[in-house]
């Protein structure tokens, strides 16, 4: 990443607040095009919340984001193309049960993009191939393990042809015989250039994609850096403490 | 689920034989005393051309009040469940709208209906509506319409077209009413649904409209019918009350056969067969529609 490009993702001073509770304390981040960002950190430090004001699921306080270009404010003509580029998959799937595989693939790029059934389904099953599961279009997400559905999860944001993909510890809830799949569909994702924002504990995975780690704790970002700095010589005594307890095991 | 109970065999065990001869002793201890303490001579013959009788000079059958009260029960009814889900969908999605106004407008409609007696709602709905809401409507003259249309239309809802406004107010109560319990129904039916489905749709750009209608409504569906049949059984219960707003629905012409014949006890024996076959008539319907549901699903 040449840092004389302007960023594709850019929080200043950003600030989250639950109630009482503040979930960021002014976050700065510039994330490139192209650039692989993996996010790590201890639970409630408020990386997910952090990643949720990137495509506004959540709304923040303070501070401002810019996404490709496009200011997050109130503006919902302004939201929605954000969320058009930026896709999204989540620790829980969150697949539409009531719809086949492919109609889940179908529905968004239908609906927001306005392409035709025929136009939608080809798009589909193009992204059902690289996820290696074209043959189970027809059935139902219930039916599907939890690495599948991981990966139909991950087809269904690319559909949308986003830009930038997030990804909410994307393996947390699966199996451990089933994380290797989706991270290689991950790996894969982020050897054809997509820009990626990845919560995740997955250190082999980090080490492999990531051209910056983020440390988070206590809604800040404590630490970011290249992973070879970042694994070897961490700056901050609460990354080292984190990584040798996340390391150990 | 449902295979579970199928597979469960009905056996008889000791206790159930002691309920049931339990019941038949007290029914026929009921019939004995009403016979013998209140003198109480049955006679059923006496009630049933009530219902339906063979007009002597035409020789055709003729029906009677009390089966004239059961299809004008069954006209609300069916009008009924259509405006009250019709309202309570609309009012349902308003309860959760991010518009506050409307949020009040619902919720203020729901607290109101909830925490007054049925009695008194319908009271003082009934003389506003029939003092005010239907002249202004106009609901008098659409009776009185010489259009050959309008006139078919009010007898195929009504009945009786002089009794049209009267009808259309007794109506209106009654889907205000269960209308209330239904936008509850709706309401609870799409809260229901994970979070994680609309932060889904909308993370991939759908508006908030399309998110609802193809992501949360449909799943909302199966969760809601279960509860909202049992809310049109208990609409078709309720329809009795708006007999003391003059309604001649069976209530009302029970009561008036009842004080005529003074055959009290037949008269609301057959009332209550009659409301019973209609209840349980939907109870088997709407089972069967949910079962077919739940078939489609697989
Ligand atoms: N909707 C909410 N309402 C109130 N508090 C919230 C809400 N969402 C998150 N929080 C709080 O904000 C803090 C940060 O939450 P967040 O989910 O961002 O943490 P996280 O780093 O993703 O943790 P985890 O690893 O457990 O997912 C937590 O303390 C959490 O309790
Ligand atoms: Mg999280």
């Amino acid at each position: 990443m040449t840092e004389n490009q302007d960023p594709i993702i850019r929080l200043t001073d950003v600030s989250k607040f639950f109630g009482e509770f503040q979930a960021l304390k002014s976050v700065n981040m510039e994330v490139q095009l192209g650039e692989r960002v993996v996010v790590c950190g201890p639970s409630g430090s408020g990386k997910s919340t952090m990643i949720r004001c990137i495509n506004r699921l959540e709304e923040h306080d303070a501070g401002r984001i810019v996404v490709d270009g496009k200011e997050l404010t109130e503006d919902m003509g302004n939201i929605l193309a954000v969320r058009r580029e930026v896709g999204m998959v989540f620790q829980q799937f969150n697949l539409f049960p009531h719809l086949t595989v492919l109609r889940n693939l179908t529905l968004a790029p239908m609906r927001a993009r306005k392409l035709s059934l025929k136009e939608a389904e080809e798009v589909a099953m193009q992204y059902l191939e690289r996820v290696q599961i074209p043959d189970q279009a027809n059935k139902y997400p219930s039916q599907l393990s939890g690495g599948q559905q991981q990966r139909v999860a991950i087809a269904r944001s690319l559909c949308m042809k986003p830009r930038i993909m997030l990804f909410d510890e994307p393996t947390s809830a699966l199996d451990p015989e089933m994380i290797k799949e989706v991270l290689d569909v991950m790996i894969e994702l982020a050897r054809e250039g997509m820009t990626m924002i990845v919560v995740t504990h997955e250190m082999g995975f980090a080490k492999t994609v990531a051209d910056t780690m983020v440390f988070m704790d206590h809604g800040e970002i404590v630490e970011s850096a290249p992973p070879s700095d970042f694994f070897t010589a961490p700056e901050s005594e609460r990354t080292q403490l984190f990584l040798s307890q996340i390391l150990s095991h | 689920m449902t295979a579970g109970r199928r597979n469960k065999k009905t056996r008889w065990s000791w206790i159930d034989l002691l309920v049931i001869a339990a019941v038949i002793a007290f029914v026929v201890f009921v019939v004995v005393r009403v016979e013998t303490v209140l003198r109480y001579t049955w006679n059923w013959g006496h009630v049933m051309p009530f219902l339906a009788y063979v007009d002597e000079d035409t020789g055709r059958w003729v029906t009677n009040l009390l089966l004239e009260g059961l299809i004008l029960t069954m006209r609300l009814a069916v009008i009924g469940i259509v405006i009250s889900a019709l309202i309570g969908v609309v009012m349902g999605l308003c309860r959760i709208s991010n518009n506050l106004f409307l949020r009040m407008v619902a919720r203020t409609y729901v607290e109101l209906v909830r925490n007054t007696p049925p009695l008194v709602f319908i009271f003082i709905f009934y003389f506003f509506l029939s003092s005010q809401l239907m002249p202004l409507l106009g609901v008098d003259d659409l009776a009185r319409s010489d259009s050959e249309f309008v006139q078919w239309m009010v007898r195929m809802v009504a009945g009786d077209p002089s009794l049209f406004s009267n009808f259309v107010a007794g109506l209106i109560c009654l889907s205000l009413f269960e209308g209330a319990y239904i936008t509850e129904i709706v309401r609870a039916g799409i809260q229901s649904i994970p979070r994680g489905q609309w932060e889904a749709g909308k993370s991939m750009g759908l508006s908030g409209f399309d998110v609802m209608r193809n992501v949360i409504l449909p799943q909302a569906v199966s969760r809601i019918m279960p509860p909202l049949a049992n809310q049109f059984i208990i609409l078709i219960k309720d329809s009795s009350i708006v007999s003391l707003i003059s309604i001649q629905e069976l209530t009302f012409m029970a009561v008036e056969v009842g004080v005529s014949t003074s055959r009290v006890f037949e008269v609301w024996i057959l009332t209550a067969v009659m409301y019973f076959v209609i209840c349980y008539a939907c109870v088997i319907v709407f089972n069967w529609l949910e079962r077919r549901a739940e078939r489609s699903k697989r």
